[in-house]
């Protein structure tokens, strides 16, 4: 499969304006804004079958739609690139090495919308992004595809770079609307939703960076050809981060639907050592881990529900045996802990409990009774919580007792680690 | 304090609404003052016009805004799952052993300061860390120590 979002990645110019204009770049803008309407370009992206990559996969068109459908003015487009789910690093390649995709697939989404603003907010932990960005922002608006008057059209956007500042919640829109507005991070109840109450109460898109650079391709190649590619029910091409115990970990674009076990063995280069596989966390460290009788498992938003977890934002973490799953399982939930945001108690409350137990467990000063216990918060924060981070560590916290239930009772009966002794 | 002002005033501009641009602002203090001191608040609490325990409530909440002098070169060691996995606990204990230094502490020359990281998206090149705004990775308990070197 030809790469659309990173292409020409390797060439040491890919971030600047000149380069990308002269592989194509900004081909699809023309287009959009010279010869479609808004309407035309929304029914293009409806038939493409997008689905928002930021993990949660909402119909990307419906989406746009609901914004559009709002009568309320101004409109804000507002770019996730808060890139924060451990073991994902899709969205960084595109940021650092491709940013006027980006930048190209918003003014498109932005004329879509009859949007005047866009902000992207970028992760603080990603500062040599940040540089690339305003360069690349300045290099648009110099060459006139941002700012008044877009390529003579009358139709005027602005943009520019929000930059977190370290909370893993901002992730989530609408805790990132509340940041954006200079509040601490805390997530909103839905309803209403971002498109229709958002940024400053106007109707807010929110949307993925491997979202926004997907526009681009939609409008060259039509929304029917681009939902032939991958997986029939939520089409195109994927970023999968691959990352732990592989002989070459990196970012892989593949085309969405592609098998667990393709991207290990084929793409990755099989386990590091030629070890056995263990298990593995498909979708960033919020999703179910899997064991490895699972990974014939077509890596899309359909199929890995039906196999006990979810896409999320594709990033594959893989597990040799040598591996304890305790500790895995207390790393994550540590995160969690920390990464909740405090408003709802059952996960302020529950994510630190959890991770009392486990951290006892894996010290090897676990009780007898700590498995159940686990289970029984993990099932206190479920379904209790404003926004996912609470459900996402009970989940991770209930596959990981339930695939490997015998490691957590050696660690509890034996006082020590079981892979340790191998 | 003027100049802080007058950056602070440029990223209004770029908002609908004045608080929005307190985020970039406490940004921009903290690299005035070197951390967000009483001062600091008070001055983005001024320029941005908004009562001082709304600048600090917001602060607090975030990881990256220090509320403590920090040394001159601020080490961010990522510790999350796949850099776990690849040794970085080690890595840990070596700069223990080396500077005397803790997470969250400050080497008494005050030349490095170590923060925990959770996650900095180099998940396929782990462990890894920033020092300051440099990105490294692929870290060893040899490696290591070469980078730091450079920053004295």
């Amino acid at each position: 499969m030809e790469k659309v979002l990173l292409k020409n990645i390797e060439n040491p110019n890919s971030h600047r304006i000149d380069e990308y204009i002269n592989t194509g770049g900004y081909r699809s803008l023309q287009k959009a804004l010279k010869e479609m309407k808004p309407e035309e370009i929304l029914e293009e992206v409806k038939k493409s079958g997008l689905r928002g990559r930021g993990g949660a996969g909402f119909p990307t068109g419906m989406k746009w739609d609901f914004a559009s459908r709002d009568p309320k003015f101004p409109k804000y487009l507002l770019c996730n690139a808060d890139e924060g789910e451990p073991g994902t690093f899709k969205d960084r390649p595109i940021l650092e090495r491709n940013p006027h995709l980006l930048i190209e697939g918003m003014v498109i989404s932005a004329y879509t919308l009859k949007t005047e603003r866009g902000y992207i907010y970028l992760r603080g932990e990603y500062p040599y992004a940040k540089v690339v960005l305003e360069e690349a922002i300045k290099e648009a608006y110099e060459k006139g595809y941002l700012g008044d008057n877009i390529l003579g059209t009358g139709f005027s956007f602005h943009l520019s770079v929000h930059q977190g500042a370290g909370a893993y919640i901002c992730g989530e829109e609408t805790a990132l609307i509340e940041s954006i507005e200079g509040k601490r991070g805390q997530p909103r109840i839905k309803p209403p939703f971002p498109v229709n109450v958002g940024a400053w109460g106007m109707p807010t898109v929110v949307n993925n960076v491997e979202t926004l650079a997907n526009i681009p391709y939609i409008v060259e190649i039509s929304g029917e050809e681009y939902s032939k590619i991958g997986s029939p029910d939520c089409p195109g091409p994927k970023l999968y981060s691959v990352s732990c115990c592989v002989k070459q970990p990196g970012v892989y674009e593949l085309p969405m639907g592609t098998s667990l076990k393709e991207i290990i063995y084929t793409h990755a280069g099989g386990i590091r050592d030629d070890r056995p596989l263990k298990a593995v966390i498909p979708g960033g460290i919020s999703t179910p881990v899997l064991t490895p009788d699972k990974i014939e498992c077509p890596m899309d938003f359909i199929n890995l529900p039906k196999y006990g977890s979810m896409l999320g934002s594709g990033a594959v973490m893989v597990f040799d045996d040598r591996v304890c799953m305790v500790k895995v399982c207390w790393r994550a939930v540590k995160f969690f802990e920390h990464e909740s945001c405090g408003k709802c108690t059952p996960c302020r409350e529950g994510t630190g409990w959890m991770k009392n137990i486990l951290e006892r467990i894996e010290s090897g000063r676990g009780r007898k009774g700590d498995i159940e216990l686990l289970q029984d918060v993990s099932k206190s924060i479920q379904g209790k919580t404003f926004c996912p981070l609470g459900d996402g560590a009970a989940g991770v916290v209930l596959s990981f007792v339930r695939n490997f239930t015998e490691e957590f009772e050696y660690h509890i009966e034996n006082h020590k680690c079981m892979v340790a002794e191998s | 304090m003027v100049e802080l002002e007058k950056e602070i005033k440029e990223i209004v501009e770029r908002y609908p609404d004045r608080r929005a641009a307190l985020l970039p602002s406490l940004y921009v203090a903290q690299k005035h003052y070197g951390w967000l001191s009483q001062d600091a608040y008070e001055a983005v609490a001024e320029t941005l016009n908004l009562p001082k325990a709304t600048v600090k409530g917001v602060a607090t909440f975030y990881a990256m805004y220090k509320h403590k002098p920090m040394g001159r070169h601020l080490i961010q060691l990522c510790t999350n799952v796949a850099c776990m996995v690849m040794g970085a606990e080690r890595l840990i204990d070596l700069l223990k052993d080396r500077y005397g230094i803790e997470p969250g502490g400050t080497t008494e020359d005050g030349r490095f300061s170590l923060v925990i990281m959770e996650c900095i998206g180099a998940c396929d090149r782990a462990p890894a860390m920033l020092v300051n705004t440099d990105f490294h990775h692929s870290l060893n308990e040899n490696n290591i120590f070469e980078i730091l070197e450079n920053y004295k």
